[in-house]
């Protein structure tokens, strides 16, 4: 897995691509938890890259998506969902938790 | 009928989805049954790194494969705590962002992506957990 992160004016982008699973889903946990020591909380998960997502990860974005909600001040937005994460994520139940967008771009502007 | 023994510890969870989802799309299932069975083989031996052998490095998982006309299955053994991952109640997935829990979610996948799973606790034989996908939708 290989999370990358930047700083838009409004909002923060984390890039994740490859596999998030029980080994690699901390590393999601800690890229999120850096953006919010640094005060900021509205955040783009662009997931295009991503190839696999068990549930270790959909714990990192429930935990991330309480954190950053807390008192109103932002929240996890996810973009460019691949078909095959999108279907595990609707299983889940958690397509109500998350706003979805279909690119980058759209989402970023959400912001 | 294929056989392999990975060392539960996660960062072999790569090892264990690749076996199972070889034996998947040799067994001639789509990529999203593929999919299918190697998210249910990871939240399985998962949980069995997680709570069988309670993140002790020391245990192993046995991962069997067998492709019959209709079906793959996929029985995975550990000598670990019996844990009975069917026995375990499904999240509630209807509760807002600060009460939905963050327990049961991978069991509650595993179940939903194969059309059988089945667990037996055979004391020092193992515990054993067999999972079916049936290679057309029932």
């Amino acid at each position: 897995m290989e999370i990358t992160t930047q700083r838009y004016k409004h909002c923060d982008l984390i890039g994740v691509k490859g596999r998030v699973d029980s080994y690699t889903a901390p590393q999601l946990n800690e890229a999120i938890e850096a953006v919010n020591k640094a005060g900021r909380y509205k955040i783009v998960l662009d997931l295009s890259g991503l190839e696999y997502m068990s549930s270790a990860g959909f714990r990192a974005l429930l935990v991330g998506q309480r954190n950053c909600r807390r008192y109103n001040r932002g929240e996890i937005v996810l973009a460019a969902v691949p078909k095959r994460i999108y279907e595990a994520i609707e299983l889940t139940g958690f397509t109500p938790l998350f706003k979805i967008f279909d690119d980058v771009t759209a989402a970023v502007g959400n912001f | 009928m294929r056989t392999a023994i990975f060392p539960a510890q996660y960062k072999y969870l790569d090892d264990m989805r690749d076996f199972a989802g070889r034996a998947a799309r040799d067994a001639g299932m789509d990529d999203s049954k593929v999919y299918a069975v190697e998210l249910a083989v990871d939240e399985a031996c998962s949980n069995i790194i997680e709570h069988a052998y309670g993140m002790d490095d020391g245990g192993e998982i046995e991962c069997t494969c067998e492709t019959e006309d209709d079906r793959l299955t996929v029985i995975l053994r550990d000598h670990g705590k019996p844990f009975n991952p069917v026995a375990v109640t499904g999240p509630d997935l209807s509760s807002g962002i600060e009460k939905r829990p963050l327990g049961g979610l991978g069991i509650y996948l595993m179940r939903q992506l194969m059309d059988e799973v089945r667990y037996e606790s055979f004391g020092e034989a193992g515990n054993l957990l067999t999972m079916v996908k049936y290679k057309r939708c029932k």
